[in-house]
């Protein structure tokens, strides 16, 4: 048995990819998830850099962290960090408080990629999701054509055999690909952990001033973040299982703080690790919706 | 931590015979159903369930909207649990007949398949159509998953029939082990624990069977293979040969060939992601350094020197066709075999295979979720093995170069004769000297375009001018042809593949003899008119688009028959109820309704004399 099939499965993925891409492009999102694809493009291609920049569609409201821990990785990797802002939304002052999740992600989040894909012109876009994130996850192909407009049509997906992927594409279709489709959550902190992966400290349980919103804890990462009359952050011992923007992104309660902890505690998870996401609830069949339209 | 290898498996069986609830109910009790995806399930089954409320566990892999709402599975889905023996990936397929290709696609990664069977019902076609595609798959272990005992009283004599049945019709297909299980999806017996309601029943549980059986594809001592995916250089010092070792094991030291090239060398060093390894083995993404400089390239296998594998250019194979357009032999496809992409054909469709009956039918296109028995043609020697030995090296797709879609996929069972063997009559005079002698390049000039655009009067004037000033020419016209040649050739759409492959075979044989060859033909199918362009070298071969609208070619009808066919007398008429797929970047563009003939000529002569 080799040492680490999934781990090989996903190499075998970012090269079989490469060798069919004309402008590849790796969608960074600073996660745990995107650490571990990062880790595995740099030894897939080793001694070689991966041949792709990486890309961040970056809402402007991510984690302060986060952002550090962005410029550390593309400065540690040596590959090109492209960022991309819809400058329109942010003009038009897109929030996720006054516009709700769903419109403030569908335009800096969706719309940014689309945006962002069609500025650079990039046939193939690595993405770091799992199919045990979420069910419409599950059906989805290895290698994803998005016909013209970055549309997903769940309904004509090509055949996927064996280890054989089709990377033909037509004029105006592109191709995401997820190397880490067969990883499950804990798959990746073992990952992480037996590689040593440097992953934003968010993860690990710490004191952080938080709030309580829509039954979880949203974190007061900056001052942008409404606080109501008289209210105030109070200090909890809180991680985060998964990352995005702060003011939607719920953290947990928690004293995992190191990676064996971690693990430990999702190994005996009870609630699934999106649920802290409050978009991905917004509206019924949310996420296959969302996908349709472009996002990853 | 699990202790066994990784167990990937399909669920597959007729529509509602409980597959998704049988996947729902692993995952519930194996624990991986968590609180708020309970919390989700509970609303689902609610709006959705076909429960009456309580939870439809179904719902918890039937993903897509679409299959929610209409209570069937479209797509497969692919699940990962866990046990404390060993990792499961599970492909939940579809049971309904047009989506048997994407049960094809669950069965081509798994090991083990379980076949569910409803007991009220016993074997279907359905299930009969299923066993039959495993066992094509190259899956050698089967659960035989007797459901909804519930509903026939948990009767021991109808589960024992239905497995009888079975094992007596799975005779055929020499299945490594065949285990048959009476189950209740819904309510969990004989899943994880054994249920009280089924005391005759002796055997193992389903989850105690798949904890222990043993499913390994790798064979101990099969010589090494690897892939090649690309070539890594850095620099100039390192060349590196990236690939996922398909079978056996490689050691540093040890003798390798390039194959097809057939070069040999050694390993110099072995890379295991970015760590350097004494060994790999069969399923490690490695790159490999050799001792010398040979020629290895993407598509090349390299190969343990001792038991090299072969390299051929046909092969009969069983192929699987996934299109609504349905396969024409003759027409060309990309090939993807391993990590080789070539052009190649279905040259001969020997049969189709009814897969509800096992038989044999005698067919001349496959149309979509058909099953055929067929010979591939490539254009060039590949290297692989035999499915039956190696998925990875036997297994491949063939892509529609204009959709871009997975139009089939095929697996080798042999090579119809070794790339060795094949040699061209080396010829004393060549093309290059019959040239010579007529003082004039070689050249295909292909016209295509409606019936009455005005292909033959154009180059018939064409011909005229050429002659006049001293060339060898030559007219190839589609009504004349197929009063000879292709006398035996209809027009359905196999029949104008096949019309087409000859014409320009015989085109070929002429700019051979040093001819310039004007073909006249309507070709109207871009596959077939990029078949015979790939024929010719560069530059020798110029697509002439004779343009004109349908109206303007109607209203010509200098043959009468546009009039005949909008009268129905004749069928498959291109422009009319047959397509004409119009050339996206041809040579030479004509516009027969806006410039006269002459014209037309001396457009086409300034390319030529260009």
């Amino acid at each position: 048995m080799p040492q680490h099939p999934l781990e090989s499965e996903s190499i075998e993925i970012l090269r079989e990819a490469v060798a069919g891409a004309e402008r590849p492009v790796l969608l960074y999102s600073i996660g745990k998830d995107s650490s571990v694809l990062l880790h595995l493009a740099r030894k897939a291609f080793h001694p070689a850099r991966p041949p792709f920049p990486l890309l961040h569609v970056d809402t402007t409201w991510k984690f302060q962290e986060m952002y550090r821990h962005r410029e550390r990785m593309a400065a540690e990797s040596g590959l090109t960090l492209l960022t991309y802002t819809n400058r329109e939304g942010l003009a038009a002052g897109i929030n996720p408080f006054d516009h709700g999740s769903s419109h403030y992600t569908d335009v800096m989040k969706t719309e940014a990629l689309r945006q962002a894909l069609d500025l650079y012109g990039f046939d193939v876009v690595f993405g770091g999701a799992r199919r045990d994130e979420e069910k419409s996850r599950a059906k989805e192909r290895i290698f994803s054509v998005r016909e013209p407009g970055h549309r997903w049509d769940p309904r004509h997906q090509r055949p996927e055999l064996w280890n054989l992927y089709n990377t033909r594409l037509q004029k105006g279709q592109t191709l995401r690909v997820f190397p880490l489709s067969n990883w499950t959550e804990v798959d990746i902190w073992q990952y992480i952990r037996q590689e040593g992966i440097p992953v934003v400290p968010l993860y690990f349980a710490q004191e952080r001033p938080v709030v309580r919103r829509s039954g979880t804890w949203i974190m007061v990462d900056d001052g942008r973040l409404p606080l109501a009359p008289g209210e105030g952050p109070q200090m909890r011992m809180v991680r985060f299982r998964t990352l995005g923007c702060y003011p939607l992104t719920g953290a947990v309660e928690s004293t995992a703080a190191t990676v064996e902890e971690v693990i430990a505690e999702t190994l005996e998870a009870r609630v699934s690790e999106r649920q802290g996401r409050l978009i991905d609830s917004d509206q019924p069949a949310s996420m296959e919706a969302k996908k349709k339209e472009g996002y990853f | 931590m699990a202790a066994r290898p990784p167990l990937r498996f399909i669920t597959c069986g007729s529509v509602d015979d409980g597959k998704s609830t049988l996947i729902g109910r692993l995952l519930y009790e194996s624990r991986h159903v968590l609180e708020d995806q309970a919390k989700a399930l509970e609303a689902d089954s609610r709006q959705y369930g076909t429960r009456g409320g309580g939870l439809d566990l179904a719902l918890l892999v039937d993903g897509l909207q679409a299959e929610r709402e209409q209570g069937i599975t479209i797509d497969v889905a692919y699940r990962t649990f866990a046990t404390e023996a060993r990792r499961y990936t599970v492909a939940d397929t579809p049971g309904h007949d047009q989506y048997t290709r994407n049960m094809a696609t669950g069965a081509s990664t798994a090991d083990l398949a379980v076949l569910l069977v409803d007991a009220r019902k016993g074997l279907l076609v359905q299930t009969r159509r299923h066993a039959r595609i495993v066992a094509m798959m190259g899956i050698r272990h089967v659960v035989l998953a007797v459901n909804k005992m519930d509903l026939v009283a948990f009767h021991p004599r109808v589960f024992a029939r239905i497995e009888a049945a079975f094992r007596d019709f799975a005779d055929a297909f020499s299945f490594s082990s065949l285990q048959a299980i009476p189950v209740c999806a819904l309510e969990g017996d004989n899943l994880f624990t054994r249920g009280a309601r089924m005391p005759w029943y002796e055997g193992p549980t389903l989850m105690a069977h798949l904890d222990g059986v043993e499913a390994g594809r790798t064979v101990a001592g099969a010589p090494f293979r690897l892939p090649v995916q690309g070539v890594n250089r850095p620099d100039s010092h390192f060349r590196g040969f990236q690939g996922r070792v398909a079978q056996g094991m490689v050691r540093e030291g040890d003798r390798v060939r390039v194959v097809p090239s057939g070069a040999t060398t050694r390993i110099r060093e072995i890379l295991v992601g970015d760590r350097k390894a004494p060994q790999a083995e069969a399923g490690e993404s490695i790159t490999l350094l050799l001792a010398d400089e040979v020629d290895v390239g993407r598509g090349d296998l390299l190969a343990a020197a001792e038991a090299p594998p072969q390299a051929a250019d046909q092969f009969e194979a069983r192929l699987l066709w996934f299109s609504e357009h349905p396969l024409a032999a003759g027409r060309p496809y990309l090939v993807k075999l391993h990590t080789r992409e070539v052009s190649g054909s279905v040259t001969a469709i020997k049969h189709r295979l009814d897969v509800n009956t096992g038989q044999a039918l005698a067919a001349k296109t496959l149309d979509l979720n058909d099953v055929g028995l067929v010979t591939l043609a490539l254009q060039e020697p590949v290297a692989f093995e035999p499915y039956g030995t190696c998925r990875t090296l036997g297994g491949f797709i063939l892509v529609d170069r204009y959709t871009g879609e997975t139009a089939g996929a095929g697996m080798i069972d042999f090579a119809l004769r070794r790339a060795s063997n094949i040699h061209w009559q080396a010829l004393e005079v060549g093309k290059e000297a019959r040239a010579r002698i007529k003082h004039q390049q070689p050249l295909c000039l292909w016209f295509t375009g409606l019936s009455g655009s005005g292909k033959s009067t154009i180059a018939s004037l064409l011909e005229k001018r050429l002659h006049a000033e001293g060339r060898h020419t030559f007219i190839l016209d589609g009504d004349n042809i197929r009063h000879g040649l292709n006398r035996d050739l209809g027009f359905t759409e196999a029949d104008r593949v096949e019309n087409l492959r000859r014409i320009a075979e015989v085109a070929k044989l002429m700019t051979d003899a040093g001819l310039i060859v004007l073909v006249s033909f309507i070709s109207p199918y871009r596959s077939e008119r990029r078949m015979a362009r790939e024929l010719f070298p560069e530059g020798e071969f110029l697509e002439v688009f004779v343009d004109a609208p349908l109206e303007a070619c109607e209203g010509r009808d200098p043959k009468g028959l546009y009039a005949k066919a909008r009268r129905g007398e004749l069928p498959n008429f291109t422009g009319l109820d047959s397509r004409y797929e119009a050339p996206e970047h041809p040579d030479i563009h004509l516009h027969t309704d806006r410039d006269p003939v002459e014209a037309c000529v001396d457009q086409i002569l300034q390319r030529v004399q260009a």
